[in-house]
């Protein structure tokens, strides 16, 4: 499987899907652990996955995503943003939204 | 060493700024805030890629980290009230 088709396939597998460094319990950057912080603070499960294991996909995500920075959050196959979206979304109360629309 | 003002030149050069701020001063590390009427109707994650591709290949690169800030000069007047 391409490095593409993986990264569709784990965007449409997974409802919330966090591309990030490191894992929840030991994030491995700042921007990382912000971004499961604010996932963490909402009544959501999220997966993620560590781009330090798997460079494939730490480089790939990028160009998937058009988008030059980790942490990347995938709502439903839809692309939220990096670390400064989601925390701007998370304060303003969107993210929530988003992760609770059917 | 990356000086903020640099990354801040960068983005005037690529992108007409109504008001642009970056700063940070430990060479890697850095936060933008940027007011501009291109952001006008465009979503966050437009805005933030356009402010990506003024930097090109130094996202990469030289910059490690990079907190960005997006407004509209009328989001931007309103906080500034």
């Amino acid at each position: 499987m391409t490095t593409n088709a993986r990264i569709k396939k784990l965007i449409d597998d997974n409802e919330v899907l966090l591309f990030m460094k490191g894992n929840p319990t030991f994030p491995q950057c700042g921007f990382s652990s912000l971004a499961c912080q604010a996932l963490g603070a909402l009544d959501t499960s999220f997966e993620t996955i560590d781009v330090l294991q798997d460079p494939e996909i730490r480089e790939g995500i990028k160009v998937f995503s058009n988008w030059p920075t980790i942490p990347q959050l995938y709502i439903r196959g839809e692309f939220i943003g990096g670390a400064d979206i989601i925390r701007e979304l998370y304060e303003s109360g969107e993210l929530a939204k988003k992760i609770s629309k059917e | 060493m990356l000086q903020a003002i640099e990354i801040q030149k960068i983005i005037e050069a690529q992108l007409k700024c109504h008001f642009i701020k970056v700063s940070g001063d430990d060479g890697t590390h850095f936060d933008a805030v940027i007011v501009s009427d291109v952001f006008k109707g465009q979503t966050m994650i437009k805005q933030h890629q356009q402010v990506y591709l003024a930097l090109g290949s130094m996202m990469q690169n030289e910059i490690h980290a990079l907190s960005i800030k997006t407004y509209t000069p009328d989001e931007w007047s309103q906080i500034n009230k």
